[in-house]
């Protein structure tokens, strides 16, 4: 048994709307492992960015988290206090966004960020070691040390996110939660980023969820893989077992309709329709009717989540002993 | 000799840097220019799917705004069908631009809220093909919705563009620049915003269109793995320059600048088993008010050679052993200085 260093257990956040309640993330249970690298796979709209944000409960009104637990450091995060979570957050559990440029203060110096960041969870520290800390940390995550006196306008953009690592391993996280943090970069920048993340698993301990749209990133950096589809999950295995052999069939096509450069005269995969709108998502399974193996229960009863293989597991119909006897 | 439908011949680009408002009215600091293109040339033969792929900043999106004249040129000519587009009237430059359309990486952004799905693609039709009866627009539009798979095209043509989904809106903009039956496409980053299981349909659609109508695309891109699914023929560019440019197999299969295998090397493959061998460039992109002297890339070239990368810029020089088409800009793979080249040297 592997051990579990963050559990989420059926977890669901609704947003208000105009058009009624709309569940982004829809009774979602799954484990996090110490040291891992899970990447946390779909298309926009399907949840996968409110999951990461309700994981530490960042969720804010029009949207709620309204059911599920969420257990980390033998906690179930959502019995602690706000100002118990504030202290967690920051501290054991960092965050990365998108767009460092929103996440940085333009008018503080680099340094700032990061003392500030120190001092405020450490009350012991002096200014002078969390300075010392702040540049060291930089000058490890490839940025000349004397430039930690500078501001955020005067970083690129893969300075700026490894400025947002920083912070988190700042105060040594356990667990990172990145939310695309590559898309804003370009190719040759990604890569060395990824790379980078890849390092500081190994040296700082870390665990790290990494949410993307981009499969070939998933490929490249992670360990395990979880894919999301209308607020819930499809599929979470080993990332050589889902890739090689996908179970659901939203994993499959879209693993499928990603261009290989490796491949020469590749035939892309079209998957018909596009993703529901939450606020209408099809009853039963929410793939079904873009499924090409749709059976007729799958319009009918949500699948849930079961293991079909060692390390795993998927919410389909299919893999359901009892179904495919009736369909047969 | 091949039929170019687009000629770039020495084309700049070049766009001020407007100072401060005091430096200004003193007349003070110096003048200073994004190069954003700087010096290109290069030909879009008929009939085929023309990429042209960079980092953010390399100069492409600006390349295809010439390309149909919605930016002068600083320098330089952009020849549409032989005719210099810099040296047309209004009029003549008007009757020009039935003929090229461009599409946009945000349809959402592309399509006005107001207007319904009808209209929109209607418009060109209103402005480019006033021959056409009301009638005749309107049947033109509805083939056009069937054409871009959008069936029954009676349900979606009183639709307005928020009814509909991304992938849906980016269609629309297809057949909106379809309806003037255009020669050239210019399509920037057509698929960066679409949902990932939607993209190949789109790519797909496209490419079943430019049979259909005869079309010719310039295909600006910044993701390669996508660029090798639809092009013919391809272009890297860096700060404002083409570094190299050859057919799809002889860019992916034998690159010869440096800059065109870590650009290869760094996109993410979708096989978790795959790794990287190649180490790949120090820095990011450099600023294009200034860029390095020399080749622009040598500051970050792991072969580069002092007093020859920093001082002289190499010229787009052929491939020797390749066709025609493959051309490369660094001394020392296609330049003078061949002598050099670690991996020459290495056997």
């Amino acid at each position: 048994m592997t051990d579990a260093l963050y559990s989420v257990r059926n977890l669901s956040v609704e947003y208000g709307t105009r058009q009624g309640p709309v569940k982004a993330v829809n009774d979602v249970s799954f484990d996090i492992r110490k040291n891992e690298i899970l990447g946390l796979v779909g298309e926009s709209g399907c949840g996968k960015s409110t999951l990461g944000k309700a994981m530490l409960r960042m969720i804010t009104k029009p949207g709620e988290i309204t059911g599920g637990q969420l257990l980390f450091g033998g906690h179930d995060l959502m019995t602690l206090s706000s100002r118990e979570m504030r202290s967690l957050r920051g501290s054991r559990l960092g965050m990365v966004f998108q767009d460092p440029m929103t996440s940085l203060n333009p008018v503080q110096r680099i340094v700032d960020h990061l003392t500030e960041t120190i001092l405020a969870h450490e009350k012991t520290t002096t200014a002078a070691a969390a300075r010392t800390r702040a540049s060291e940390l930089v000058e490890r995550l490839g940025i000349r040390r004397e430039r930690i006196d500078d501001y955020p306008h005067q970083f690129s953009g893969g300075m700026r996110q490894r400025v947002m690592i920083a912070l988190a391993l700042a105060l040594h996280a356990d667990l990172v939660i990145a939310d695309e943090p590559t898309t804003s970069l370009d190719v040759i920048v990604e890569a060395k980023f990824l790379d980078l993340l890849r390092e500081l698993r190994d040296e700082f301990d870390l665990t790290i969820v990494m949410i993307t749209h981009n499969i070939g990133v998933v490929a490249e950096i992670a360990d395990r893989v979880a894919v999301m589809y209308a607020g819930r999950m499809a599929e979470i295995g080993d990332v050589r077992e889902v890739f090689a052999r996908p179970l659901h069939p939203y994993a499959e096509g879209l693993l499928k309709s990603v261009p290989n450069i490796e491949l020469d005269g590749q035939e892309l995969y079209k998957m018909d329709g596009s993703p529901p709108n939450l606020a209408f998502t099809p009853p039963g399974c929410s793939f079904h009717p873009r499924c090409p193996k749709a059976l007729p229960i799958c319009s009918d009863q949500v699948p849930v989540l079961r293991s079909v293989r060692a390390d795993q597991e998927t919410a389909c119909w299919l893999y359901d002993d009892q179904t495919v006897e009736i369909a047969r | 000799m091949s039929d170019a439908l687009v000629r770039f011949v020495g084309v700049r680009k070049w766009f001020p840097v407007t100072k401060g408002l005091i430096a200004n009215l003193l007349d003070r600091g110096e003048k200073k220019n994004v190069r954003a293109v700087d010096g290109i040339t290069f030909e879009i033969r008929r009939g085929e799917v023309f990429g042209l792929a960079g980092e953010s900043g390399s100069g492409k999106s600006t390349v295809g705004r010439l390309a149909i004249r919605l930016l002068d040129v600083t320098d330089g000519q952009v020849l549409f069908d032989g005719q210099d587009l810099g040296a047309m009237s209004r009029e003549e430059l008007r009757q020009t631009r039935r003929r090229m359309q461009v599409i946009f990486q945000d349809p959402l952004a592309s399509l006005n809220p107001r207007m319904t799905i009808g209209q929109a693609i209607e418009h060109p039709a209103l402005i480019h093909l006033p021959e056409l009866s009301a009638q005749e627009r309107t049947q033109r539009v509805l083939t056009l919705l069937d054409d871009v798979g959008m069936s029954p095209p009676e349900l979606y043509y009183g639709k307005y563009p928020h009814q509909i989904s991304g992938g849906q809106r980016q269609r629309i903009v297809i057949a909106r620049a379809l309806i003037t039956a255009p020669e050239l496409i210019v399509a920037d980053e057509p698929i960066a915003m679409a949902d990932v299981s939607v993209r190949a349909v789109l790519l797909d659609l496209m490419m079943k269109l430019k049979e259909e109508f005869d079309l010719t695309y310039l295909f600006i891109t910044h993701d390669l793995a996508t660029a090798k699914y639809v092009c013919d023929r391809i272009a890297i560019m860096y700060l404002g320059e083409i570094i190299e440019i050859g057919t799809l197999a002889e860019i992916y299969e034998h690159p010869q600048h440096p800059y065109t295998r870590a650009l290869l090397d760094a996109v993410p493959v979708p096989d978790p088993l795959h790794r990287r061998l190649e180490p790949l460039p120090p820095g990011e992109i450099p600023n294009p008010i200034n860029p390095p002297p020399g080749c622009r890339f040598h500051p970050r070239c792991p072969i580069a050679v002092e007093g020859i990368c920093n001082v002289d810029p190499p010229q787009l020089i052929q491939v020797v052993g390749d066709s025609v088409d493959h051309l490369a800009a660094c001394h020392l793979r296609t330049g003078a200085h061949q002598d050099l080249d670690p991996e020459r040297v290495s056997g």
